[in-house]
Formats: structure tokens, C-alpha cells, sequence
């Protein structure tokens, strides 16, 4: 812990710029209507990353620039599972934007832009960093969301995106600066260390309020969930694949940053609100879910029920919390970016099918693809032995361990609710009859990068450990 | 060389691997291939429990066959298999009915035969790893993992409404077992392990006791299916395919009663004496309403499937029928009742998949399950009226057959604890045989009623063989059942002796 700047500790933050700009140029000058070379650096931009990550990993946690920045664990192996799922999620989107006129370098850049935001929040050693990535991240969000510029629905999706997110970010500032005005500090360290001397007054209570507003914001936990189910919905389906997926992950860097480690002292008076939230979002993200006649909007309001059940972990509000937290949100973001990789799939020509009979006559036509996608439901719905199974199984054992039986009842009871409309697709493939194969895309990279991404589905169910570890070893504490 | 194999391991993988080299081979165009595969997969996957049985030491109450590896270390869940005499012989009723449904549906099935036949193969080994797991995890793994197959067999290849009834059986029972989860969660953090038999010497409060058998009543009555949460059992088995229906029938039911005695009984006896009263009642109502229900049916296999409940109800008797034998230490006649239980389980796998077996061997010829649209249809097909009667006569439990052991052996316990509900458990007796043989004089006797029953066709070999193959089961335990209780004794004794003693207190438990 020396208190210098150490730039080896930021080696993946300046390779991923430099490469950035070096991709802006390159893309320049290609003819290439494809950008089929920005989109293989963009690909190598991941793997040497992920290179240098792994390698990284198990050395000693550094806490560099003055404390500023931290590279330990944690931030590295939910860097390693940021780089790998934007890699597979790349791999969607080049077939989808082909045929959308949204092949532009833009994309593959404002991606790598939002990577460096998420990288930087979950390294973030005090509340000013935090919010350095945070907005870098939505920025580009934002910017991607409003790629389709011709596309009325798009570019209401990017207005209320940008307008939600903004009035999230404004949130989670108004508390960060009431910490600071308390504490006197914006380092993580020393706002932990004054919460542990002085526990937490009204002040900072005030401060926890309007970060836990934010973050509920962020991750559209009811009832700050409004904004989702519109803006998935809207967004092109490569794009919403990508930011109901990757970026839930750094924005669960964020929260442990900010309130475990910044506020673990005082987790008595946050635990009780990310419960609310919890509950909430998992009764509405079910229920709403069920009436859902659009696949894309049903999986909105699934995700609503996920991070339901992803914050139902957190509001235990130990490490060990965080780390079965951290399995399930990685488990998430897996499960979810197959899921709308259905959507992507679905798309043929320019036209999108987003309904859920849409997929009638899957099962016959295409029964691989049905079984894949069948994979990725019932994995959702949480039915063992896919990978969905195993967080939820580590949720209900942390919240009956602390004694809160009744709202692992609660929790489990809704996920037979969840099982309704998981069903109803899987039924909609393979029960209903249909005169004509539903669309399907002919692009061999998508049917390949989608098989891979299902079958991982069943391949970490069988061995959860091989992610779970990890995110055990993550927390200084459990390893 | 066989000593060192792990045998459960094969019964569980070999029939999911021969799905995939179906799914995955041949493909839909070569049928014949994929079916001699299928035949093959599970012909030594039957050979493979019969040498399980065969090697299995009957004088030893523990589990054989251990295997023991770590799975999920982090979880602390291990992949620990193993077979005592309990749940051996309901591993060879799986094998042999797979066995016996890919035969029988060599013909009959014409959509997506590879699909179908996967299917069943992943049922198999899924089923198998129900019974053959020791680690409460995986025990639920599979137990879930197997409602996905049996989803996929009901709605793709069941009746007109077979999606409503689908749907109805997967949420239905998921309902169940998500209480089950709970509860196995809450005994995995007490026991700091999920292997069964630690469950098993936990102490648990009487509180906490009620609590966990009402999460395990939820769960198993289900799947048995009990007497108020039974619906969903008709609608599955009308709309399901003939193959689904014996599955259903044979096997899965069994879960319900196995999970009865595997965890409620052992693990939670205190509670289970305190309300075995209201089982013992359920069981009655179970025997004796759906019995008046049965009869009342103008559809084959729900009337079948009616019979299936009633017969459920006997086992769930003879379970708790024991708690009120080794309350007046009477533990002979509670083995008894146990035994009783376990022998109806697996003679009502026979006869319950034989019945449903003669039934689709009418609807393929006839498209029609309705009673009143046969009749006289032993004049066309004499050799199937013979087969169709002995398992009728079974199932109406005519001595000789299989199905009068065991409700022979749970009446004569029950009859010890009190007249009345033998009395009650006897009189099913009499409505089984009254809805089974007023079934069969209706479809079988009387005039050819009309000229569709005139059409029909007499069985073909592949049917005799299915045929012949469970009516040599039927009679071989009904007139021999001892080298099957040789095997249970044992396990049912141990079960007795050292499982149902209180669990409030650590004294008077086995170490």
C-alpha cells in the first residue's frame, strides 16, 4: 500500500485507450462497408485484455494514485467476466447490425469507450472515480442506444435513457456530496474508517438514502424500474442485449464499492432498503412478466425480477452476501444476453419478430435452436441442473442461514410464478402448431456464438464452481 | 473386471448418452437406426440393474454400490450415489419400464421418433439418479431436471389438450418441490452437510419439525398424488402419449412415497407420528373417494388414472400406518406395513403401466379412450382380452397376483392398529375390482358395437412380448414375493429400528 502512482496497476485502462484510439484512426481510413478489421481489433482489443487480466490475477491487491484507484481481486475477475461476455455479445451484434445499417466503426468504439467506463467503476478507489466511470459508461450507453437515428422507437428509447439516467446520476451524486460534506472525504477508505469511529449519523443515513436511490435507478430495481421495460424494448436488440447484460455487472462493482466497502459499517441501515427493493422488484418483475405478449418486453421485466433476486442477496449485507451476489449476476448476464440473443436470431432481413408467437414452429423447423433456447428458459426459471439454478440455490441458503426463512418463502414462491411465462415461450416453440418456419438468421457466426453461449448455460450448471470460485475468491475475506 | 465399475454411474449416464448419440447421429431420416439405439441403451441399462440386484447383499441394511466424489466443492455438494433395499428394485422397475415403453412404442409413435425416444432415455437416467442419490442437493437436481422431459413428452406428443395439461403438471409439481428445496437447505445448514444420512441423526426441535413436514408434505403429496392435491394427475395422464402415461404411472408416482421415506420418515418422525392420524386419513379418503370417483368415469385412462390414486393411497397407508405400530411397539407389523407399502409401489408400477399399455394398444386402433365406443372387442382380438384381463384381475387385487401382496400386507398391519381402517383399506378391494372389471365387461364383452370394433386387429408380436414380459412380473411376485422382501427387509428394519425413534433428543438413536 503505497500511496504513489503506480501506472502498472492501470497497464489494462491505458492499453484499452491507446487501442481505442488507435481503432478510431484505423477505422477512418477502411473502405470496407463490413469494418470487418474494426471489428477484429475491437475482438483482440478483449483478448489481450482478458491475457493481461488473468495474469493479474492472484497477485497482491495495489491501491495506487493516492487511493484513488484500487486493483485487487475483486475488480479483476469482474473485469475478466466484463471482457469475455462484451466478447460474446459482439459476435451477436455484427450480425445484427449488418443488416441495419448500423455497421459503423461508432459502435465497436462506443463499446470499447463503455468497457473502459465499467472498468474504471469497479477499480474505483473513492466516490469521485465511482462516478467518473459511472457516467463515461452511460454516455456511451446512451450514444449506442441512439445509433439507429432513423428509428422513431430508438431515439425515444435514447431521450428516456438518457433523461432517466441522468436524473439516477443526479441522485447518486446529491448523496455522494452529502458524504462528503459529513465526512469530509471522498476516499472510500476514509469514509469507511469515519462511519466505523463515528457510526453513522443522520447525515450520512440522508446520504445512504439517495445513493441507494441511485443504484436502484441504475439497475431498475421496483419501484425505480419504469424506464426498463421501455428502453430495452426500444433499443436494437444487439444493443439491448449488451446493456441489460455487461454493464449490471459493473454496476454491482459500484455497489460494493459503495456500500460495503465504503458503508459495511453501517450496513444495518442500508440492508433494509435494498430488501424493499428486492421484494418489490421480484412481485412485479413476476407478475408483470406473465401478461407479457413480447418476448423482448417480457424479458424486461424478467431482468426486473433477477436483479430482484441479485439484491435480495446483497440486503444480507455480508461479504459472503456479496460474493453469492456477484455468482448471480455474472449467472445473470450469461443467461440474459442468450436470451436476447434469441431476439437477434429471430431477426431476418431488416425486420424484427419481438412477439412471443413468433417463435411458433421453432421446435419443428429448427429443433436445435428450440432446444437452445428451451436451455436458456428453463435455465432463467432457475430449474436445476442449468447454471440459473445454483445463485438462486446460494441466495435462498444465505437469506435461511441469517434466519429470514419466510422471505426465501416469499422469494421462491414468485419463482413459480417466474416459471409461467418462461414456459409459455418454450411451449410457443414446441406445442403450437405453424404452417411456416418462423425467421431465423442465416448468419453462421451468430448460430455459432448463440450455441456456445446456451450450451455454456448447461456446461457451468454441471460445474458451478468453475464461476463460483472465483467469486469467492474475490473477497479477501472468504478465501 | 465388473467389481470396480461404477454401476450407478452407468444407469445414470449411459441412458442420457445414448439420448444424445440419438439426438446427435442419425437424425430424424433413419428411424430404424435411432430405434435400434434406443433398444439397445436401454436393454443394457435394464441388464445393468438386473446385475445390481443380482450383486447386491441382502443381509446388509446400509447403501452399496457407494460412489463418492466431490461435485461442488465450494457448495460443499458432493455427487454421492448409492442403493439400499429400498431403492434398488425401484431402479430395475425404471429400467425395465424404459424398456418396456421403447418397445411398445416401436410403431406407434410417427412425430419426431428420435426426439421421442431421447426423451424417454433422459427420463431414465434421470429417474434412476432420483433413487440411486445420497446428497440431498442432488437428489433435488434431478428430481427437478426430470419435470423438463416429461414436459416436452406431454406437450409435443400428447392429446388435444395436452398443453393445458402440461403446463398444469410442470407448475403443479414445481410447486411442490420448491418447498422441498427450503426445507433441504434449512437440514443441509444444520447438518453442515447435504448427505441424507447426516439428515437422518439431526435433532430437531418439535417446532421446527411441523415446519419441515409440512414443506416435505407439500412437495411429495404432489407427486404421489395425495388426495386434495391429486388434480393434476387426470389431465396429465389423459393427454399424455401412451409411453408418457406408463412413465408417469409406473415410475414417477413412486417419487411422491419414495421421498416420503427417504426424508419425511426419517428425518422428521416426531412430526410425522404427531400427524399421522391426518395422513392415515388421507390415505382412506385417497382409497375410498377416488375409488367412488374411478367408477364413475366414461374415459379409460382417467379411470385408470383414478385407480392410480386409490392405489397411492394404500402406500401412503402402509407408511404411516407404522408410526402408530412402533408408538405400541408393535415393530413387526410396522415392518410389515412398510413392506407392504414398497411391494405395492413396485407391483403397482407393473400393473399400472400394463393397463395403460392395453389402453393405447385400443387407441392407436381406435383413436378413442371412450368406454362406450367399444364393446365386444373379444370377439376380434381374443389374445388381448387374455392379457387385459390378468391385469385387470391385478389390478383389482386378485390373490395370486402381485397387486394382492402388498395391500394384503398393509390391511393386515393397519388391522392391528384398528379395525375401522382396515376395514376401511379393505373395502377398496372391492370398488377396485368393481371400476376395473365393470371397465372390462363394458370395452370387452357383449356384441361388436360398432363396425370399427368389427376392424379390428388382433395384437402383433412386438405387443405380445411387452404383454408377456409384465404378466410373468405380475405373477412372479404374486406368487413368490419373497426374494423381494429378502431384499427390502433390511432397510425397512434398519428403518424401523433406528429411523422412526424420536428425534427430539439425541438418546435412543442409532450412532
Amino acid at each position: 500500500m503505497i500511496d504513489t502512482v503506480n501506472f502498472s496497476s492501470i497497464t489494462s485502462e491505458i492499453f484499452i485507450l491507446a487501442a481505442l484510439c488507435c481503432i478510431m484512426i484505423v477505422d477512418l481510413f477502411q473502405r470496407d462497408k463490413e469494418r470487418y478489421l474494426t471489428f477484429l481489433l475491437t475482438q483482440l482489443v478483449f483478448i489481450v485484455l482478458f491475457i493481461i487480466g488473468a495474469q493479474q490475477l492472484g497477485e497482491a491487491s495495489v491501491s495506487s494514485f493516492s487511493g484513488h484507484w484500487k486493483l485487487d481481486q475483486f475488480s479483476l475477475i469482474l473485469k475478466l467476466a466484463i471482457y469475455s461476455i462484451t466478447f460474446i455479445s459482439l459476435f451477436y451484434a455484427r450480425a445484427f447490425i449488418r443488416e441495419r445499417n448500423l455497421m459503423r466503426g461508432e459502435y465497436y468504439l462506443l463499446t470499447l469507450f463503455s468497457v473502459l467506463g465499467m472498468m474504471i467503476m469497479v477499480s474505483a478507489g473513492s466516490l469521485l472515480i465511482v462516478y467518473l466511470g459511472l457516467e463515461l459508461l452511460s454516455l456511451s450507453l446512451y450514444a449506442l442506444v441512439a445509433l439507429q437515428r432513423d428509428s422513431n422507437q430508438a431515439s425515444e428509447a435514447a431521450v428516456k435513457y438518457f433523461v432517466m439516467g441522468g436524473l439516477a446520476s443526479g441522485f447518486l451524486l446529491y448523496g455522494i456530496s452529502l458524504v462528503y460534506g459529513v465526512t469530509g472525504s471522498i476516499m472510500i477508505d476514509q469514509v469507511a474508517e469515519y462511519v466505523s469511529q463515528n457510526n453513522a449519523n443522520l447525515m450520512i443515513q440522508f446520504g445512504l438514502v439517495f445513493i441507494v436511490v441511485g443504484i436502484g435507478f441504475k439497475f431498475g430495481a421496483a419501484p425505480f424500474h419504469m424506464w426498463l421495460p421501455d428502453i430495452y424494448h426500444g433499443s436494437p436488440s444487439s444493443i439491448t442485449a449488451y446493456i441489460s447484460s455487461v454493464p449490471k455487472i459493473a454496476a454491482f462493482g459500484m455497489m460494493y464499492r459503495l456500500l460495503e466497502n465504503s458503508f459495511g459499517d453501517a450496513a444495518q441501515y442500508w440492508t433494509g432498503m435494498i430488501t424493499i427493493l428486492a421484494v418489490m422488484s421480484i412481485v412485479l418483475g413476476n407478475i408483470v412478466a406473465v401478461i407479457q405478449t413480447n418476448l423482448k418486453r417480457m424479458l424486461s421485466y424478467s431482468a426486473i425480477a433477477h436483479i430482484g433476486y441479485f439484491l435480495l442477496g446483497i440486503s444480507v449485507g455480508t461479504e459472503e452476501a456479496f460474493s453469492v451476489s456477484m455468482f448471480y449476476i455474472i449467472v445473470y448476464a450469461l443467461m440474459t444476453l442468450a436470451g436476447f440473443g434469441i431476439i437477434i436470431f429471430m431477426s431476418s432481413g431488416d425486420k424484427d419478430y419481438q412477439q412471443i408467437s413468433d417463435l411458433r414452429g421453432m421446435g419443428r423447423y429448427h429443433p436445435w435452436y428450440a432446444l437452445m433456447f428451451t436451455l436458456v428458459m428453463v435455465s432463467m426459471a432457475g430449474i436445476p441442473p442449468f447454471i440459473g439454478f445454483w445463485p438462486k440455490l446460494e441466495i435462498f441458503r444465505l437469506l435461511i442461514n441469517d434466519g429470514q426463512v419466510l422471505l426465501a418463502v416469499v422469494a421462491i414462491a414468485f419463482s413459480v410464478v417466474g416459471l409461467v411465462y418462461y414456459l409459455k415461450v418454450v411451449k410457443e416453440m414446441f406445442f403450437e402448431e405453424s404452417e411456416t418456419s418462423p425467421p431465423v438468421s442465416n448468419s453462421r457466426t451468430l448460430k455459432i456464438a448463440l450455441s456456445i453461449n446456451c450450451l455454456l448455460l448447461i456446461v457451468f450448471g454441471l460445474m458451478p464452481d468453475s464461476i463460483y470460485q472465483y467469486c469467492q475468491s474475490a473477497f479477501a475475506s472468504l478465501s | 473386471m465388473l467389481e470396480n465399475l461404477p454401476i450407478l454411474s452407468l444407469l445414470i449416464w449411459l441412458p442420457i448418452a445414448g439420448a444424445g448419440l440419438i439426438i446427435f447421429g442419425p437424425g430424424q431420416k433413419q428411424k430404424q437406426v435411432t430405434q435400434w439405439i434406443a433398444l439397445l441403451t436401454a436393454l443394457v441399462t435394464f441388464l445393468l440393474s438386473l446385475y445390481a440386484l443380482q450383486h447386491f447383499d441382502t443381509s446388509e441394511y446400509y447403501v452399496q454400490f457407494v460412489e463418492d466424489e466431490a461435485w461442488i466443492e465450494s457448495l460443499n455438494i458432493r455427487y454421492s450415489l448409492g442403493v439400499d433395499g429400498i431403492s434398488l428394485p425401484l431402479i430395475s422397475l425404471t429400467s425395465l419400464m424404459t424398456l418396456i415403453v421403447i418397445i411398445s412404442s416401436w410403431n406407434n409413435v410417427k412425430l419426431r421418433v428420435s426426439h421421442y425416444l431421447s426423451a424417454f432415455l433422459v427420463m431414465c437416467g434421470l429417474m434412476n439418479g432420483v433413487f440411486a442419490a445420497t446428497d440431498a442437493i442432488l437428489f433435488y437436481v434431478l428430481w427437478e431436471a426430470m419435470l423438463v422431459p416429461m414436459f416436452l413428452i406431454i406437450g409435443i406428443w400428447g392429446g388435444p389438450n395436452r398443453i393445458y395439461a402440461t403446463l398444469k403438471f410442470f407448475i403443479y409439481t414445481f410447486f411442490g418441490s420448491v418447498f422441498l428445496l427450503i426445507a433441504l437447505i434449512y437440514l443441509g445448514l444444520e447438518a453442515e452437510s447435504f448427505n441424507l444420512f447426516k439428515m437422518h441423526s439431526l435433532v430437531i426441535d418439535a417446532d421446527t419439525q411441523l415446519l419441515l413436514f409440512f414443506a416435505f408434505l407439500i412437495a411429495f403429496a404432489i407427486k404421489v398424488p395425495m388426495f386434495p392435491v391429486h388434480t393434476w394427475l387426470p389431465d396429465a395422464h389423459v393427454q399424455a402419449p401412451t409411453g408418457g402415461s406408463v412413465i408417469l404411472a409406473a415410475i414417477m408416482l413412486k417419487m411422491g412415497t419414495y421421498g416420503f421415506l427417504r426424508f419425511m420418515l426419517p428425518i422428521v418422525p416426531d412430526a410425522s407420528l404427531e400427524m399421522a392420524n391426518v395422513m392415515i386419513v388421507l390415505s382412506l379418503i385417497a382409497v375410498a373417494y377416488i375409488g367412488f370417483v374411478a367408477l364413475a368415469q366414461s374415459d379409460m385412462k382417467k379411470l385408470i388414472a383414478y385407480s392410480s390414486i386409490a392405489h397411492m393411497g394404500f402406500v401412503t397407508l402402509g407408511l404411516f400406518i407404522s408410526f402408530a405400530l412402533v408408538a405400541e411397539n408393535q415393530n413387526d407389523a410396522a415392518v410389515m406395513g412398510i413392506q407392504g407399502a414398497l411391494i405395492q409401489m413396485i407391483s403397482h408400477g407393473f400393473i399400472s403401466g400394463a393397463l395403460f399399455l392395453c389402453i393405447g394398444v385400443l387407441y392407436d386402433r381406435m383413436h378413442s379412450r371412450e368406454i362406450s365406443s367399444y364393446g365386444g372387442v373379444i370377439n376380434r382380438m381374443p389374445l388381448f382380452a387374455f392379457f387385459f384381463m390378468i391385469f385387470a384381475m391385478a389390478n383389482a387385487g386378485l390373490p395370486g397376483t402381485s397387486g394382492f401382496v402388498g395391500e394384503f400386507m398393509v390391511i393386515l398391519s393397519s388391522f392391528e392398529v384398528s379395525f375401522w381402517i382396515a376395514a376401511v383399506g379393505g373395502l377398496t378391494l372391492i370398488l377396485a375390482a368393481a371400476y376395473t372389471l365393470w371397465m372390462y365387461k363394458r370395452v370387452m364383452f357383449g356384441d361388436v358395437a360398432n363396425e370399427k370394433v368389427a376392424l379390428l386387429e388382433d395384437l402383433k408380436t412386438r405387443e405380445i412380448i411387452v404383454f408377456i414380459i409384465l404378466a410373468a412380473t405380475v405373477f412372479v411376485f404374486g406368487l413368490w414375493p419373497a426374494p423381494l422382501l429378502d431384499i427390502m427387509a433390511p432397510s425397512v428394519q434398519h428403518l424401523i429400528d433406528c429411523n422412526l425413534v424420536s428425534k427430539l433428543t439425541p438418546e435412543g438413536m442409532c450412532s
